[in-house]
Formats: structure tokens, C-alpha cells, sequence
């Protein structure tokens, strides 16, 4: 119900800027700007909402609005390694960095990229899973090696359902008022996530907005992940002393001499 | 019921976690051995990532060792000399494994390490255990007594080493050299694989240094409790990856199911037992051996790197 009421609250916010537009920009809003892990947490969903605001000023356009929101998570660098055949055995030979790379990352859109944006835009501008990954400098796409690793690394953080595309995730409430859920899964990584929101008409940027939000353990989750790592003299020697009692318990419990 | 463990940074079913302990710790009460070399890799299976699995089965299998311990000590069926000399060469053994650990996780060999350990472990030991479980029932039915009786004047050249000593307990005079190098091998063993090593402990004490049976399962019990509580304690110095919230769950499972287990011993013929672990032990590392020689479906794999964390 609390969620509801504050899903209300923000489009009545927005339904309440339009009237106050000048020109064509992008107003965006989310329905939370933290996602706290507790120990029963399986994954989240936020939401974001936004208007497209225009005035009497405003060109008209033959086309319709389209909307990209990327959400990107925590960068980090990622190793990524190949197995290779060794005599009779497969091990990891070569490994390729790739440094600051968003351990999470999902696109939405209101209909296929495809439609939305030239490949070239796409490439340019860095739309879509398949060009996150790629640098600027073209002449380093060219190198099948990395761009094998970087498929490589693509498909396996898709399958661990950390990238995702989604074509029509995306809704237009009304022609210029819209939503987008994003599913954050149980295993996207704690940090700061940014989200990216591109308004496109005939292929086009037109205006973008940026917003953010993060992940945090919270409670004992979080009191326990930072004593492993700040007291790990004490965490280590309280594991250790619950080990041996837990062991003990269960000797004087099931004693039968 | 889902329940989010706070350093392997995943949910996992609490139901999954619980009954798998309880089944390995119902085998582990039934064989005398920690049960860490099935929970290792189940756990691997679950997704948890190798190294939190690894070092969160030393405090499962510390735990559980307890249990034994008190039930040995309260026998008198522990040889505490022996025991200590075992533990001090577990202790290096167990720092100079954690060392090998990280170094092998930092040049992202440390899958086929584990994997290729297992192999070459299980197989032999396993193949071992079969070969000698299958001759001493050959003998029963033959009419023979099962197991040699040792017999006075007759040492194997190992034990005559310098730096005798006697273990009254054990009905021991043997070298310190070749215990302790033992020692020191189950203990990095037990810290690259997140196992007791009791199951190789147990039969080496047995076969190499004819050491009555009964003192030997304690006394290996009280080496295991003493390298898997450091090998907890230095996993969670060098690389913070003991999770306590899966250590409970684990301990949980793995104490009530020792106690099935053991219960269930006690109905069971000896030499069939003996047959049982061979084939349970063989089996685990055939299931291992398969694996590094078929093509991987995905060849790549992705690790964030260590050093930007």
C-alpha cells in the first residue's frame, strides 16, 4: 500500500511539471533510490518514471517518442579467461582484462533497439548490451581476440541474469508519460548503480536524464559482511568458538552413556 | 525458504543447505571421516563461489570433529603425543596450503587444482581402500582372521628413522620424521580442498605405522578439530571468505545427521562398510576425473579481479 501511495505521489508530481514545460526536455523519477539486502532478500524491483515535457514551442515531430533506460551497476575489473586444450586436458590459458566494466547492466526499451536507433547511433552512442563493452577507438573492435572475449563475457553474465535487454520493457502510460521496471536479481553485486534515461524520436536523442540508486546489505547482513572484513581476528575466532560449541551441543544432547 | 548469506553474496534454500549437510554428516557419522570432500563440491555445485565453500567446510568439519573428539576422549581412545605431533605438522601444512590457495586463486588455476587434487586423491585412495576392503573379505570367507596381526621385530624402514619416539598410547616406537611429514601433507591437502583429510589420515595411520584402529579415529578426529579450526581461522585473516550464516546452517545439518549416521554403524557389517567408502571415495573422484577431459560447453569464464576490490 506504501508503495502504491508513493507510486501516486510521484506521477502526481510529474502530472503536476507538466504544465510548467518550456521546451522538450526529460523529467524522470524512481520509486526508490536504495534497495536494502535483509536475509530473506531474492532480488528487488524498482521502477522509473517520466514525462516527456513539451510546449506550445515545441517542433512537431512526425515520429513518435522512444524511450532507452540503462541501468548500469558497480564497475569493476573483470578477468576474463578462456580454457584451452592442454594435451588431454582443458585449462584457462588466456585471459583478457577488462577494466571498469558494470557488473550489472540492462536495457530497456519501448520496442526493439533495432527500430529505435541506427546501428551506427547505437555504436556511437554506446545503446545496447552489445556496445557496452566496446571501447571508442574502432581500430580495437577490429581485434576478433577481444571482441571474442567480450562476446564471451557478455553471454555468461546474461545467463547469470546480471545483463538483460528488454524490448518492450519500457510502457508509454499516456504519449509522453511512461514507466520502466527494473529487476535487480539477488546476485547483482552491492554499490552504487546509475541509470541512464535517452529520449529518442526518429532515431534522434533527443534529451537524457540521469539517476541513480544503490545496493546495500543492511542490518546483520551488513553487520556481519563488515566484521569479516574490518575485525577478521574477531569473526574468525567467533566462527570458530560456534564451530566448536555447536559441536560440543550436539555431543551432550545425543549422549547416551 | 530462502536465506541470503552474507559473504558468498547469494540467497540459497535453507531446506537445500540443511538436508544436504544432514545427508553428507549421515555418511560422514556412519564412516568416521568429516564428510568435507562431498560438502566442498555440493556446495560448488550450489553456486557458491570455490573459495567461501572451501573455507567455510574447515568450520563445518572443525565442528563436527568436535563431537567425535569428546566421544573418543571420554573412551580414552585418543593418543594426545601423537595427536600434538600431528597437529604441529598439520599447523605448517595448513598455513604453507592457505599460501598455495590464494596464489593458485590469483592466477585463476585454482579450479584445476582442486579438481586435478581430487582426482589423483580419491582415485588412488579410493582404489586403495577397494583392493584391501575386497582382500579382507576374501579372507573372512576364506575362514582366515580379516586383518594381519602386527608382528613383534618386523618394522617397516620408515619408522626406523632417527629421532625415535615411543607412544605408550599407540603401542608406538617409531621416527617423528615420517608422522610429521605426514601431518604437514594432510594439512596443506586439507586447506587447498576445504577436507578433514581424515580419510587419508585414518588408513595411512593404519597401514603405515599399524597403529590400533580405535586410537587412530580419535586421534585423527583430534588433528582434524586442531588444522580445520586454524584453517578457518587463516582463511578468514587472508581472505575474509568464511561465511558464519552457511558455517551454521552447515553445522546444523552435518551434527544431527553424524548422529544417524552413527547410529546406523552400529547395524552394519564392518568389511561391507569398508567396501561401501572405498566405492563412495573412488566414485567422487571418477566424477572428477571426467571433467577436465571433456570440451567445456562454455569456454570462458569471468572473475573480478582481486585487486580493484
Amino acid at each position: 500500500m506504501r508503495r502504491m501511495a508513493r507510486i501516486a505521489a510521484i506521477l502526481a508530481f510529474l502530472a503536476g511539471s507538466l504544465g510548467a514545460a518550456r521546451a522538450e526536455t526529460l523529467i524522470a523519477a524512481m520509486s526508490s533510490h536504495q534497495i536494502l539486502i535483509t536475509s530473506n532478500y531474492t532480488g528487488s524491483q524498482l521502477t522509473v518514471f517520466g514525462v516527456v515535457e513539451r510546449d506550445g514551442r515545441t517542433v512537431a515531430r512526425g515520429d513518435p517518442y522512444d524511450i532507452v533506460v540503462t541501468a548500469r551497476g558497480p564497475r569493476r575489473m573483470l578477468l576474463v579467461r578462456e580454457k584451452e586444450r592442454v594435451g588431454p586436458i582443458w585449462i584457462n590459458k588466456t585471459q583478457r582484462r577488462f577494466p571498469d566494466s558494470s557488473l550489472f547492466l540492462t536495457v530497456a526499451s519501448n520496442r526493439p533497439l533495432s527500430e529505435i536507433v541506427s546501428p551506427e547511433t547505437a555504436r556511437r552512442e554506446r545503446v545496447g548490451l552489445e556496445n557496452a563493452h566496446r571501447t571508442r577507438d574502432a581500430a580495437l573492435d577490429l581485434d576478433t581476440t577481444t571482441a571474442r572475449f567480450s562476446d564471451g563475457l557478455q553471454r555468461i553474465l546474461l545467463e547469470k541474469g546480471l545483463y538483460s535487454a528488454r524490448e518492450r520493457g519500457v510502457t508509454f502510460l499516456s504519449s509522453t508519460v511512461f514507466s520502466a521496471p527494473i529487476e535487480v536479481p539477488a546476485t547483482a553485486p552491492t554499490g552504487s548503480y546509475e541509470i541512464e534515461i535517452v529520449l529518442y524520436a526518429g532515431g534522434v536523442p533527443l534529451a537524457r536524464q540521469t539517476t541513480n540508486f544503490e545496493v546495500v546489505k543492511s542490518g546483520m547482513e551488513q553487520r556481519l559482511a563488515s566484521a569479516a572484513h574490518d575485525l577478521p581476528v574477531v569473526y574468525g575466532l567467533v566462527t570458530v568458538l560456534m564451530a566448536l560449541l555447536l559441536g560440543w551441543l550436539a555431543s551432550v544432547v545425543f549422549r547416551r552413556d | 525458504m530462502q536465506i541470503y548469506l552474507p559473504i558468498a553474496e547469494l540467497p540459497i534454500s535453507i531446506l537445500t543447505v540443511l538436508g544436504l549437510s544432514g545427508a553428507v554428516g549421515f555418511v560422514s557419522g556412519l564412516f568416521g571421516v568429516g564428510g568435507g570432500f562431498l560438502l566442498t563440491p555440493l556446495l560448488i555445485f550450489l553456486d557458491i563461489p570455490p573459495a567461501v565453500a572451501v573455507a567455510t567446510v574447515a568450520a563445518q568439519v572443525a565442528g563436527s570433529s568436535t563431537t567425535g573428539v569428546l566421544t573418543y576422549w571420554r573412551r580414552r581412545a585418543l593418543d594426545l603425543k601423537l595427536g600434538t605431533i600431528l597437529v604441529a605438522g598439520g599447523i605448517l601444512g595448513t598455513v604453507l596450503g592457505v599460501l598455495f590457495f590464494n596464489s593458485m586463486r590469483r592466477l585463476g588455476q585454482l579450479e584445476l587444482v582442486i579438481t586435478l587434487s581430487y582426482v589423483t586423491l580419491f582415485t588412488i585412495i579410493g582404489g586403495l581402500m577397494l583392493y584391501d576392503a575386497l582382500r579382507a573379505m576374501l579372507r573372512v570367507r576364506a575362514g582366515k582372521p580379516a586383518r594381519l596381526k602386527r608382528q613383534a621385530g618386523t618394522h617397516p624402514w620408515w619408522m626406523g628413522l632417527p629421532l625415535r619416539m615411543r607412544f605408550p598410547d599407540s603401542q608406538l616406537y617409531c621416527s617423528v620424521i615420517p608422522i610429521a611429514t605426514l601431518a604437514i601433507v594432510i594439512g596443506f591437502i586439507g586447506a587447498v580442498l576445504g577436507v578433514g583429510g581424515g580419510f587419508i589420515l585414518v588408513p595411512a595411520l593404519i597401514y603405515f605405522f599399524r597403529i590400533p584402529t580405535a586410537i587412530v579415529v580419535g586421534t585423527s578426529l583430534f588433528q582434524i578439530l586442531v588444522t580445520m579450526t586454524g584453517a578457518t581461522l587463516l582463511h578468514a585473516l587472508t581472505n575474509q571468505s568464511v561465511d558464519i550464516v552457511l558455517a551454521i546452517l552447515l553445522l546444523l545439518g552435518g551434527v544431527i545427521g553424524a548422529q544417524f549416521g552413527g547410529r546406523a554403524a552400529r547395524n552394519l557389517n564392518v568389511e561391507s562398510f569398508r567396501l561401501l567408502l572405498a566405492l563412495l571415495i573412488l566414485s567422487v573422484g571418477l566424477r572428477f576425473a571426467i571433467e577436465p577431459f571433456i570440451p567445456p560447453g562454455e569456454p570462458f569464464s569471468v572473475v573480478i579481479s582481486e585487486g580493484t576490490r
